[in-house]
């Protein structure tokens, strides 16, 4: 599964993206391939959200292009990007926390029986489907397709939206730091199903904070510090420390231990 | 699977679960139709609950249901619709100029009507989508477009603020005519419209859509909804259920009057959130809005039966309605923290 060997799936070229004057992108040119798991590294503001928004059709670019299976693209909407094959599990959500699994899964596809007047939302397939697809990425907790998705945990949310992903054959899942406000154990889970959905040939893009969690799933990274692409590698042409640098916006992170130290004095303790 | 379905039948069932019962949309509800029943039933004796007193509070809460159960799926969809008032009075009016003042035949005026409705409600839809405002702000400017307008027509045509007519003895039986001598045949148009507002809520593809909607707009946007088309067609079913009622009042009152139905706009959405439709949207069930509606009914009419002074029927509205804002949350939250725990014994 070598980058020679494969097309990309999705490619960024010279893309930037201006709200208002002010530079949220710039110049950023980015490869996805299917079958592997791209970690959008950076510091809060960096533009990670926005470069997903321009994928996902939320945002279109301000100048560069997107392609799509080597075809020139443009996605006007949301639903653009949808039907193409790119799904996405935005920051904060954007699940329904107050519908059933099984309807919030099936939201704008959904299944019918019968016909003609008497067409009917089929719930019993709907929560069945949406159950057995949680189930076969490992969350077996969840037996019941009408409870409400607000009260599933974290992880389990996650979970329910790459599984609808998944079942509705997206060719590439984007998502948004998944595993912020997770533990550690929720967090482990929601990797592996990452696993699975690369295993699968879709192309993961991950947004994260977290250096371990993109060093386990990882198979190619980009850093983006305001804006800009500073750094773009595969796995293993970098250091756990150069990429913890990189993602503090390019400041050394021993630096700022060093400063932190002066003001607690105990932080290699904590090491 | 079956003989153990019957073995474990009770243990199983999530019905039996007084945790489950307690987490639906209409629970609430459902305690406040009990509560105040209960309440009228002592204090306003037997007057209260022979078929008299069944008839007034019935007749009364079906002609807010008729609004209350389209404007709850407005409300789901996380919009308001405060012109329902003014479309009634200006349905009935467009009917009783029609059929009464230029006399053309009752079902002109009735279709009329409906479509008047029809067509507010569409507006103020197509100006929710296209403006992006808050449809609170919208709907408020509809509703005081839609009052002048009638008052203003009706004052040009007719010369007066009301207008007398006499519905076709068809008419006059399907939409004013007294069951049993008691009950109003708006109580069956409520039936009506509660099976099918609740057969587009829970059976069709659309009521889906329109948990979506008041879930999370955007979302629902990205999954491909037309989000803006459902929108409108709802503000265009409670454009409808005003009308109706307009239509109604009309053959019952065999008139209309221009300052008509302002009481509802207010009495709907009391009836919708009583009946645990949150505010914010999103949530929300058809039983809960008939129940909701009963309740506003039974606190409307049954303090006719007391001997109290009617004006004590407002305050406990208001206290109703203020519980139930409060107490939406807590189901809402109950809702969210569904069944860890119930999950024991699989
Ligand atoms: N719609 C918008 N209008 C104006 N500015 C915006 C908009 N969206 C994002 N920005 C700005 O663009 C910059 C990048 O934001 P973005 O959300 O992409 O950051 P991020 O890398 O996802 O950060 P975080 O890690 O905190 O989620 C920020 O300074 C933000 O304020
Ligand atoms: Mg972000």
């Amino acid at each position: 599964m070598t980058k020679a060997a494969k097309k990309p799936i999705l490619r960024l070229k010279n893309v930037s993206k201006v709200f208002a004057g002010y530079q949220a992108l710039n110049d950023v040119s980015l490869e996805v391939y299917p079958g592997q798991v791209l970690c959008l590294l950076g510091d809060n503001g960096a533009g990670k959200s926005t470069l997903i928004k321009v994928l996902s059709g939320f945002h279109e670019p301000t100048s560069g292009t997107v392609e799509w299976d080597g075809q020139e693209a443009r996605f006007k909407s949301p639903k653009d990007a949808n039907e193409r094959g790119i799904a996405t599990v935005h920051q904060f959500g954007g699940t329904f926390p107050l519908m059933s699994i099984g309807r919030s899964f099936f939201v704008g596809v959904e299944p019918t029986k019968g016909w003609g007047p008497f067409k009917r939302f089929d719930r019993k397939y709907a929560n069945e489907t949406a159950v057995r697809e949680m189930q076969q990425l490992g969350i077996t907790r969840i037996t019941d397709g009408e409870r409400l998705i607000g009260s599933l945990s974290g992880g389990e949310r996650q979970a329910s939206a790459i599984a609808r992903a998944v079942h509705f054959g997206a060719k590439v899942l984007i998502l948004d730091e998944p595993t912020a406000a997770l533990g550690v154990k929720e967090a482990t889970h929601v990797l592996r199903i990452i696993m699975q959905a690369k295993l699968k040939g879709i192309a993961v893009i991950l947004v994260t904070h977290n250096v371990s969690h993109a060093l386990t799933v990882g198979d190619h990274f980009a850093v983006l510090i305001r804006g800009q692409k500073a750094d773009d590698f595969a796995k293993g042409e970098r250091t756990r420390d150069q990429i913890t640098d990189l993602m503090a916006g390019g400041e050394a992170m021993a630096e700022l231990e060093a400063e932190l130290n002066t003001l607690t004095g105990t932080i290699n303790q904590i090491h | 699977m079956s003989a153990k379905a019957t073995a474990s039948k009770a243990a199983s069932k999530p019905g039996f679960d007084i945790t489950n019962i307690a987490r639906r949309p209409e629970f609430g509800a459902l305690i406040g139709a009990v509560a105040v029943f209960i309440f009228f039933s002592i204090a306003g004796g037997s007057g209260f609950t022979d078929a008299g007193g069944w008839a007034s509070w019935l007749n009364v809460a079906s002609e807010v249901g008729i609004i209350a159960l389209p404007v709850a799926l407005v409300m789901i969809a996380g919009d308001l619709d405060l012109s329902v008032g003014s479309t009634l009075a200006a349905s009935s009016m467009t009917m009783a100029i029609l059929s009464g003042f230029f006399g053309l035949p009752t079902w002109v005026g009735v279709i009329a009507a409906l479509l008047f409705g029809v067509l507010v409600g569409w507006l103020n839809g197509y100006l929710v989508t296209k403006t992006n405002l808050p449809s609170f702000v919208v709907t408020l400017a509809s509703m005081f477009i839609v009052m002048g307008a009638t008052l203003g027509a009706t004052r040009l045509i007719v010369g007066s603020t009301s207008v007398t007519m006499t519905a076709d003895p068809f008419f006059q039986i399907i939409f004013g005519n007294l069951i049993f001598g008691l009950f109003e045949t708006a109580v069956v148009w409520w039936a009506v419209i509660a099976i099918i507002v609740s057969w587009v809520l829970y059976k069709s593809i659309f009521g889906n859509w329109i948990y979506a909607i008041g879930g999370d707009m955007i979302s629902a946007r990205a999954t491909g909804i037309p989000v803006n088309k459902v929108r409108i067609a709802l503000f265009m079913g409670s454009g409808f259920g005003a009308a109706l009622v307009g239509v109604i009042q009309t053959c019952i009152y065999n008139g209309a009057q221009v300052a008509a139905g302002q009481s509802f706009v207010f009495n709907s959405i009391i009836a919708v959130v009583v009946g645990g439709v949150l505010l914010t949207g999103g949530y929300g069930s058809t039983l809960g809005v008939i129940l909701g509606t009963v309740t506003f009914g039974i606190v409307n009419q049954g303090i006719y039966y007391t001997g109290w002074d009617a004006d004590w029927a407002a305050l406990i509205l208001g206290l109703l309605l203020l519980a139930a804002v409060l107490t939406n949350n807590t189901f809402r939250r109950l809702a969210l923290s569904g069944g860890k725990k119930e999950k024991k014994n699989d």
